[in-house]
């Protein structure tokens, strides 16, 4: 790296290296069914135990799910990839070595929005450790016991180019990669529980220089939160190093989420020789025809398409279209709304706009944590309230009154509208409210006519007070106008 | 049953025992309990645990319930099986290797676990953690190795027939030095699955037999694809007992490197005068040369002891076995393996890591890899020009017990024709072809890949005609 100047900006180079579990019903390589917090070491057996003498068989989901991911993110498939062995000492792996792809792997050299794709491999996961004692680590704890139900659990790691150039970045194009893999159904995605799992490369260098610094690997982060926060951490400090003028060493850190403090798990000087070699318990790994094709049939819209797809067909906001697009049930239920209302018959319906809004802006607060999928509120219902609203039937305001009402027991919204009286009220009784709120805003209506447009507002609000929400605001304001006109 | 009766039904082959116990002339039961009888009053050392009684073996069986001795590389549910170190002392496996279970299932229920060099690593089963095996033919001397105990069993009538497993000669040398026939079948042929692991890409189970008759019975047994085992294969057609008397037209190749320099005198003595009944049964010899097949023992040497170095990883004290060390992990770790592991486990795991450390991999690994491509690029070259290839098993006749054990090389020169059948995956037989000296030589045929069939009709007319009758125990 060339010599540090004070006042250069640097530039953060980011890699991440992601963990996928995938949703399979059994293990990598035997029949264990995968584990969902069961009680420990029930899902268990002879192979995934490492026992004497067993060997392991390949489980065509995890290569099938493993096919669908390479090909989701445009990589070229190996036509024989290989399984190798990695080899270490450490209670959680039962065989002391794990199997994984190291020189040919599944698929490699694609791409993911802007972020290129280095490689894409099948592996299997570790065992649970679980240390009793204080630092909940390994080093001083007062006893260990092993967990085997997540070992040899199906994973597919992600390793991306260093195209990143910031942890939001980092994290943005992070959650796209999750809304996509979600979106083919092949992990549950949940930072949280660990099925999805990301370690980041993170490196600096003098902006405009095309020489790699130096990286340090950042493991485990497991939110986004935390990911972004670690990264920008990590940024920090090695600026910090380097304007002190010393050098970054590549070493692999561990990110403390309480503390936000960052320490050395090991140098590259203690780095492990994994000791690879070809896995001799295995064959070569040949996808034929009818598995590609099987794998390219599987896949749905990708969530990157589908937002490109909403923006430019419907034409929403470009935000809107990620929010959908990203959350796949949230879109389906989107799509399905319009479907209701381009369906729903004559009358005045609801575009896709003001759909979007109703779904992203209106229902989805209500419902806290259920996806709308799941809620009693169903697209044919929303789209006819939102169509009711269009054709002036229900004010806004009190189709949201309704919409409060669905999210809890769902319902029809017309004969949740008769049935509450939240229909707009009549011209005869609204010209009644008008008449009464002008009466008794003298002050305002002055304001008006020496030419303060904005005291309208005042009027406009003890008619919606007075008709609780039952008017349209617009039609309301004409009324007043034209009365203070005729009066005038 | 008389003694007389008890005798004469201990003399029989496994196949013709199967044959008198289909007559109905004899029953697999009482044949169980005359061996269990002579397995539990041996002092050979050649097994390790019996069985109390035998299992329900199905009336139909295709075995008829003639015994099985089981080396103990091999995982019976609820059997100690220790695979011969002291790592897996106590250790009782969840579940039954498939070759076992199909044997079993066919009529062949296990009489006990055989004696063997620890983790199937060694040639005069002197690795053994449970004590050495003495050779029936004279008790200075070692059976050969490493399944030592199941061919002393054979040799000795402790058992009417065995199988063992074969990385590098481990069938073949021990039948060679015991006198009795051992097959290694192709790679792939029968299941891995519950096979204590030595090194994954060679290892293979075959039988241990009095005759070739024998041998091609319990192989027909054995094979056939596992959905356990990704590298097993289905067999071509099932394998017909051999029935050839001739050798009219049969082409044997005896490649110089495997025939000539480094074979004791006596055995190739025995290795001529075979040769001499092979042309006098209408076979033809000819030289052919192998000429990578020197470097074999070295390509071994460096592979079989890296996949070894992993396979052994399993053994660290945290799930079975034996358990040492003061409650650190780093001393679980070496105290258990320290205590656990013998001298020549211990030297294969530190040349198979080495072998496969950063910076070497390519010079030692990638190497012998190469290596071995070459031998089965050599074997393919040569089984177009002949049908099956003619050596010695072993250079050597039995050697003394202690003569070799402080000298590993001389000890791994014990398996130099042996390796390079292993390293090509081919199938290869070894049969007695004589005495030296009052022991017993093995001469060895190979042949591509699934020629079984083929080997073992030629062994099948070579054993009539060399009319090998060494029965020690009975003298």
């Amino acid at each position: 790296m060339p010599e540090p100047v004070a006042d250069r900006p640097y530039e953060p180079v980011i890699g991440l290296e992601i963990h996928v579990q995938l949703a399979t019903r059994t293990k990598m390589f035997c029949g264990c069914a995968l584990s969902f917090g069961e009680e420990p070491n029930t899902r268990t057996c002879p192979v995934c135990l490492g026992h004497p003498g067993v060997l392991p068989t390949v489980n065509a989901q995890a290569v099938h799910f493993a096919l669908m991911i390479g090909l989701a993110l445009g990589c070229e498939i190996a036509p024989r990839s290989l399984f190798h062995r990695k080899n270490y000492f450490y209670p959680d792996l039962p065989k002391g070595y794990q199997i994984s792809q190291y020189d040919v792997p599944l698929a490699r050299n694609g791409a993911l929005g802007d972020v290129r794709i280095h490689r894409v491999h099948l592996e299997e996961d570790a065992a649970k450790l679980v240390h009793a004692g204080a630092s909940g680590r390994i080093h001083g704890a007062a006893g260990s016991v092993v967990d085997f139900n997540r070992g040899g659990t199906p994973l597919v790691e992600i390793v991306t180019e260093p195209d990143l150039r910031s942890a939001a970045e980092a994290s943005e194009w992070l959650r796209l990669l999750r809304a996509t893999l979600r979106r083919m159904g092949v992990s549950d995605v949940n930072m949280e529980e660990g099925s999805l799992r990301c370690d980041a490369n993170v490196s600096i260098r003098p902006a405009g220089e095309a020489t790699l610094g130096t990286k340090a690997e950042l493991k485990n982060m497991n939110s986004f939160r935390f990911l972004q926060r670690g990264i920008d951490a990590e940024i920090a400090r090695q600026e910090q190093v380097v304007r002190g003028g010393g050098t970054v060493t590549q070493e692999t850190l561990h990110f403390d989420p309480v503390t936000g403090d960052i320490s050395s798990l090991r140098s590259k000087e203690e780095a492990h020789d994994y000791r690879y070699f070809p896995e001799p318990d295995l064959v070569p790994l040949a996808p034929t025809e009818a598995m590609l094709s099987r794998a390219d049939d599987a896949l749905p819209e990708l969530p990157a398409a589908r937002a490109e797809r909403l923006e430019r067909d419907l034409e929403l906001a470009p935000e809107t279209a990620r929010l959908l697009a990203f959350r796949g049930e949230l879109g389906d239920f989107f799509e399905a709304a319009v479907a209701a209302a381009n369906g729903g018959g004559d009358g005045a319906v609801a575009g896709p706009r003001a759909l979007a809004s109703w779904v992203t802006v209106e229902l989805v607060p209500r419902l806290g944590d259920t996806e709308p999928t799941e809620s009693p509120v169903t697209p044919e219902a929303l789209a006819k309230l939102a169509g009711m609203v269009s054709a002036k039937a229900v004010s806004q305001s009190a189709a949201k009154q309704v919409l409060d009402v669905m999210a809890i027991d769902g319902g029809d919204p017309e004969a949740l509208i008769v049935e509450r009286g939240l229909g707009m009220a009549a011209a005869d009784e609204l010209g009644a409210i008008v008449d009464g709120a002008i009466e008794q805003n003298a002050a305002a209506v002055e304001q008006i006519r020496s030419g303060n447009e904005k005291a309208i507002g005042a009027i406009v609000g003890a008619v919606m007070r007075e008709t609780k929400g039952r008017a349209d605001g617009g039609e309301v304001q004409r009324m007043i106008r034209q009365r203070l006109t005729v009066d005038g | 049953m008389a003694a007389r009766a008890s005798d004469e039904a201990l003399s029989l082959t496994a196949a013709a025992a199967v044959e008198r116990i289909a007559a109905g002339e004899l029953s697999g039961a009482e044949l169980f309990d005359l061996y269990r009888e002579r397995a539990g009053n041996e002092d050979l050392g050649a097994f390790l645990w019996l069985s109390e009684a035998a299992a329900d073996v199905p009336a139909d069986a295709p075995l008829g319930g003639v015994p099985l001795a089981v080396k103990d590389v091999f995982c019976v549910e609820g059997v100690p099986s220790t695979a011969g170190s002291r790592i897996l002392h106590g250790y009782r496996p969840p579940y039954t290797a498939t070759a076992v279970e199909r044997l079993a299932a066919a009529g062949a229920p296990m009489l006990g676990k055989t004696n063997m060099d620890e983790f199937a690593m060694g040639s005069s089963n002197e690795n053994s953690a449970y004590g050495p095996v003495a050779n029936p033919w004279d008790r200075e001397r070692v059976p050969g190795g490493s399944s030592g105990g199941s061919a002393a069993a054979v040799a000795a009538g402790l058992a009417p027939w065995a199988i063992g497993t074969d990385t590098g000669g481990s069938v073949r040398q021990p039948a060679s030095l015991c006198g009795i026939v051992g097959l290694k079948p192709t790679y792939g042929a029968v299941s891995r699955y519950g096979m204590i692991a030595f090194a994954s890409s060679l290892d293979q189970c075959g039988p241990l037999t009095r005759d070739v008759t024998d041998a091609a019975l319990l192989f027909r047994h054995m094979v056939g694809c596992d959905p356990c085992d990704s590298t097993s294969l289905d067999y071509p057609a099932e394998v017909p007992l051999p029935t050839a008397e001739r050798l009219d037209g049969v082409r044997f190749g005896a490649p110089p490197e495997l025939t000539g320099e480094g074979i004791e005198p006596g055995v190739l003595e025995v290795f001529n005068r075979v040769r001499t009944t092979i042309e006098e049964l209408g076979g033809e010899v000819e030289d052919i040369a192998l000429p990578h097949t020197a470097h074999g023992l070295a390509a071994y040497y460096v592979l079989a002891p890296a996949e070894a170095s992993a396979n052994l990883s399993r053994y660290d004290g945290v799930r079975y076995g034996m358990r040492a060390g003061d409650g650190d992990l780093l001393s679980l770790y070496e105290e258990t393996r320290a205590e656990g592991f013998g001298d020549e486990v211990k030297r294969r795991i530190m040349l198979g890591t080495y072998a496969l450390s950063s910076g070497y991999y390519e010079a030692y690994y990638g190497r012998a890899q190469r290596v071995r491509t070459k031998i089965a690029e050599d074997f393919r070259a040569a089984f177009e020009r002949v049908d099956l290839v003619l050596t010695p098993t072993s250079p050597s006749v039995a050697f003394r017990l202690g003569e070799r054990t402080s000298d590993p090389l001389s000890m791994y020169l014990s398996d130099y024709c042996a390796v390079p059948m292993s390293l090509a995956g081919i199938p290869a037989i070894s049969i007695p072809g004589g005495l030296s000296d009052g022991l017993p030589v093995g001469i060895q045929l190979a042949g591509p890949a699934f020629s079984e069939p083929r080997i073992l009709d030629a062994a099948h007319a070579l054993e009539r005609a060399v009319g090998f009758t060494g029965e020690p125990w009975r003298a």
